[in-house]
């Protein structure tokens, strides 16, 4: 390994002495070179996963290529990002992948090159075909908001539950929020990795958003066609949620059923200030980003693998939950101080 | 002697290095059905267009009753008085009769609905519609409101045919009416061509069929090479010279000039 | 064949035969025709007539006290899926005017989201008055109809590619304006309510019905009489059914043509803002399939995707049979795919009636 980059960096120095004499001493510095991939560029959580990025790999002075694919779900251009970061002699290649699946091959290749991979917001499946996962326990963040809710009612007897998904593909983000709250709201879940499984009488359906508001308006109209009398009401991201309350406002029942949430960008926490949304819980990509230059840099400067958290298949890159009516026993913080952490 | 109605004269047309038209002369008189005959690729088709206003032409002059005349689009020559029936028929499959009699001149309504709402007089274009067709003895239209597409070929063509002889035309053009047509099709067609012809409008009749044009022609224009050969009285005549003189093979011994 | 060499005379007797054939070719005689041949016909003449009955057919089946439990047949709930179906409706009345064309429109749903971003941004994160953000929300959308239309017309490409091309472009621009990021209700309530109005509704008993409901239907009624009605109309029809004819028999094609992109550009800016009343936030990544979704109301409506057939009216029905069957197949507690399973056959179900329709004949 050790052997390789210095092989690397004397070509790059030889190729760089080609280009200019004058750019010795920076060809070295820039010699390290890695690879962010995301599923898109437009998603704001990306955004400042990139931010993040770049700000660490400027000030570590690592060459930074970024890459994104044109939807959620587009994993041939995230197959030739890939390719090209190995083509370029990558360090090391961060990527939030589309389809864990589809990518695996290309992924054991880049490793095969000599490249780190970490996995960023989304584990591979299995996870090890990364060297690494940096990423929000999902699970948790959903358990955070099924403890509040429940510590909320009091009384859970008498809950009517809405769980308003991503989409019909179950995707592990998808079910890790999913059954995340319900364990915390006290449902027992059956197959973790399974949405919609449950028999609790206690859940009034389940329907998909898209992660946007329209879905989530659409997707709470039709549950409350199911039940009106819904008092709970999960969803897997805030934009989904703003949806919800729209739809639950256009009822007159904006006051009586609470909303949750997973995520923390800043108009969500803003839902949260003006009590639209009740909790959510924040992730941080920003860190997950810039946590995952470093371990490139450490990588290589001496070949140390950035190693899991105790007691799961990858690094948490932490989460908070954000409310303004905090219930005894669960950490959490409020939406002023949500803001200023906030992405997007 | 009566003036022709359209006279073009020197008329020349070059596509690249190939001359289609190479001073081509042409006179249609008034009431006639001329018929133009013409070898494939004699230049008769480009001969057509440059009248109709399809194709411009690099040298020569159109006049239309004695005035100089310039086309740029068919619909110059349309609003003219020049219409020409396309061997496609340019009809629109899915529209009804009416719609495709009255297309491009549709009527609309009398008062601020047809002013400022633009509504169509559909009565009034079907009750047009219906006489004119009964005119020229298309006869029994039960439904006027029927899509062209569910009528035969002669049908389709006798609502061309009628389309072009409605609207106060000087001139029909008719491209291979009978082309596509069976035997008693045609035979329509051909009645029809000359009841057309019974109201004053003169009709030039572009065919490939030796049998129709001696039937129905009053003058024969041959076109030979780009440019008139001669004009020929079908009384006159045989079959067999007309295709002589359109081949080459003969060289026609009486010339009859305009 | 005739014989050509003998020396023929006027009114010869070659086809003497023919006589006492049958000459009454141009009449228009209706001969019987068996049930399919009639039904074939009479489809033919009213294209509307195979959604209208898949939409009550369908109503009916989800009424059924065993298939919903009666959730469905309520007039709350119907109300319900029509306001559901309001946006993906008035887009698939612009959708319908390109395919009357024989075009196709894949750019309608990001156009719409542009205009909705351009009112919002201007609207409520700039604070420039609401009538002005409007009109500057339409001149986005009529101005990006045009814009496909001067490519058809003027360029001579095909409407697939133009708007394939327009579609990245739009939503490159509004992700590129809002960074992927969504408007707020909240705000929008506090800078521009009036961009809101079509969310706002009346109740008729159980039933809701909101403006923005109201105004897909008065879309549809609009584009009717001007299809049906006018001048204008009759050439878009012809334009679609066979554009070569239709200019040889003196239609002003491009510049139709054109007229068509624009008035789908405003209504594609109509759609814009009734979609901010209906979702109540703007957000640029919704209504991620609305062109796919506006060309299934259309196919499903009965207009033909080669031009020229079919009722502007159908599409309207189009989008409800959609409503109605996701609303009917998930109150009878059916996984989400399901649907998406049925509006595939819808779809292959509607292009082959149309097919079968186009080959009718005397």
């Amino acid at each position: 390994m050790k052997t390789t980059f210095t092989k690397t960096a004397l070509l790059c120095m030889t190729a760089a002495g080609f280009v200019s004499l004058a750019s010795g001493a920076n060809a070295a510095a820039h010699s390290v070179s890695a690879c962010l991939i995301t599923k898109t560029d437009i998603n704001p959580f990306f955004v400042k996963m990139k931010e993040g990025a770049e700000a660490k790999a400027e000030e570590l002075g690592i060459t930074l290529n970024s890459y994104a694919g044109k939807i959620d779900g587009d994993v041939e251009t995230q197959i030739a990002a890939v390719e090209t970061c190995i083509a370029a002699g990558a360090k090391g290649i961060l990527i939030t992948p589309s389809d864990g699946a589809a990518l695996m091959p290309i992924i054991t290749q880049a490793r095969e090159a000599g490249a780190l991979v970490i996995a960023l917001d989304t584990p591979f499946e299995p996870a090890t075909v990364a060297d690494a996962t940096f990423a929000t326990d999902n699970f948790k963040a959903g358990v955070l908001i099924g403890e509040w809710a429940a510590a909320k009612m009091g009384d859970t007897s008498n809950a009517k539950i809405a769980m308003l998904d991503l989409n019909p593909s179950e995707v592990s983000v998808d079910y890790l929020r999913n059954n995340g709250f319900l364990q915390g709201f006290g449902v027992d879940i059956k197959d973790p990795t399974d949405i919609g499984d449950e028999d609790d009488a206690r859940i009034v359906g389940n329907d998909v958003t898209n992660g946007n508001e329209e879905g989530g308006r659409t997707a709470m109209e039709n549950l409350m066609q199911m039940d009106s009398g819904i008092n709970v009401v999960y969803t897997i991201n805030e934009p989904a949620a703003a949806g919800a309350y729209e739809a639950l406002k256009s009822f007159g029942m904006e006051d009586q059923a609470l909303i949750v949430s997973v995520d923390g960008g800043c108009p969500g926490v803003q839902n949260v200030k003006e009590g639209v949304i009740g909790a959510t819980s924040m992730q941080f990509p920003l860190l997950m980003a810039s946590m995952g230059i470093e371990a490139i840099a450490a990588f290589a400067a001496d070949g140390t693998k950035p190693q899991n958290t105790e007691g799961l298949d990858f690094f948490n890159t932490g989460v908070e939950l954000v409310t303004d009516e905090p219930v005894e026993g669960i950490p959490s913080i409020t939406s002023d101080e949500a803001l200023e952490k906030c992405w997007g | 002697m009566t003036q022709p109605i359209i006279k073009a004269r020197g008329l020349v047309k070059r596509y690249g290095r190939v001359t289609a038209l190479n001073q081509a002369d042409f006179d249609l008189m008034p009431g006639e059905i001329l018929a133009v005959i013409g070898d494939n690729g004699a230049g008769k088709s480009s001969l057509i267009k440059a009248i109709s206003g399809a194709v411009q032409i690099d040298e020569g002059s159109i006049e239309l009753d004695g005035k100089p005349i310039n086309f740029r689009t068919p619909l110059d020559a349309r609003n003219a008085g020049i219409e020409t029936v396309y061997q496609t028929l340019a009809l629109s499959p899915a529209l009804s009769i009416v719609d495709n009699m009255f297309v491009g001149r549709e009527i609309r309504k009398q008062g601020i609905m047809g002013k400022y709402f633009k509504m169509l007089d559909n009565k009034e274009m079907a009750r047009i519609a219906r006489e004119k067709l009964n005119d020229l003895g298309l006869m029994t239209i039960q439904n006027i409101n029927q899509a062209v597409e569910t009528l035969s070929g002669g049908q389709r063509q006798g609502i061309s045919v009628a389309r072009a002889a409605a609207f106060g035309s000087k001139v029909i053009i008719l491209d291979e009416p009978t082309a596509a047509l069976g035997v008693k099709e045609s035979r329509k067609v051909l009645e029809l061509i000359q009841e057309v012809r019974s109201r004053g409008i003169p009709i030039v009749l572009i065919s490939h069929n030796m049998p129709h044009v001696f039937e129905v022609a009053d003058r024969i224009h041959v076109h030979r090479l780009g440019s008139r050969l001669c004009v020929i009285d079908p009384k006159d005549h045989s079959m067999s010279d007309a295709v002589a003189y359109m081949t080459g093979a003969k060289v026609p011994d009486q010339v009859e000039m305009a | 064949m005739t014989d050509t060499t003998q020396t023929p005379k006027k009114g010869q007797d070659f086809e003497s035969a023919l006589d006492k054939s049958d000459k009454n070719v141009a009449a228009f005689e209706r001969k019987s025709k068996g049930m399919v041949d009639g039904l074939q016909h009479l489809l033919h003449l009213n294209p509307t007539l195979v959604p209208v009955m898949v939409l009550v057919a369908s109503v009916l089946i989800f009424s059924l006290p065993m298939v919903t439990d009666g959730k469905f047949m309520t007039m709350f709930n119907l109300s319900l899926v029509m306001q559901q179906v309001s946006i993906i409706g008035i887009l698939a009345a612009a959708q319908s005017l390109i395919i009357l064309t024989a075009g196709i429109d894949l750019s309608v749903g990001a156009l719409m989201i542009f205009s909705a971003v351009v009112m919002g941004l201007l609207g409520v994160n700039l604070g420039v008055p609401t009538f002005i953000s409007l009109i500057a929300g339409f001149v986005v959308a009529i101005g990006g109809g045009l814009m496909n239309g001067l490519f058809v017309t003027r360029v001579k490409l095909p409407p697939f590619i133009v708007t394939l091309g327009t579609w990245y472009i739009f939503l490159s621009i509004l992700r590129l304006l809002t960074g992927s990021q969504s408007i707020r209700s909240q705000d929008i309530d506090a800078e521009a309510a009036a961009l809101k109005i079509f969310g706002s509704y009346i109740s008729i008993g159980s039933a809701r019905i909101t403006f923005g409901v109201i105004l897909m239907i008065v879309v549809f009624a609009v584009l009717w009489y001007f299809l049906n009605k006018t001048a204008w109309g009759r050439h878009v029809y012809a334009i679609g059914d066979d554009k070569e004819a239709a200019e040889l028999a003196g239609i002003k094609t491009d510049r139709t043509l054109l007229t068509v992109y624009m008035a789908a550009g405003a209504v594609v800016g109509v759609a814009a803002w009734a979609s901010i009343g209906r979702v109540g936030s703007i957000s640029p990544n919704a209504f991620a399939e609305a062109n796919l979704q506006s060309i299934t109301a259309v196919v499903i409506g009965g207009i033909s995707l080669f031009g020229g057939r079919g009722s502007i009216l159908g599409p309207l029905f189009g989008a409800l049979i959609v409503g109605i069957f996701e609303s009917g197949l998930r109150l009878a507690g059916l996984d989400v795919q399901w649907q998406v399973f049925a509006i595939g056959w819808l779809i292959i179900l509607a292009v082959a009636i149309d097919q079968w329709i186009r080959k009718v004949s005397a």
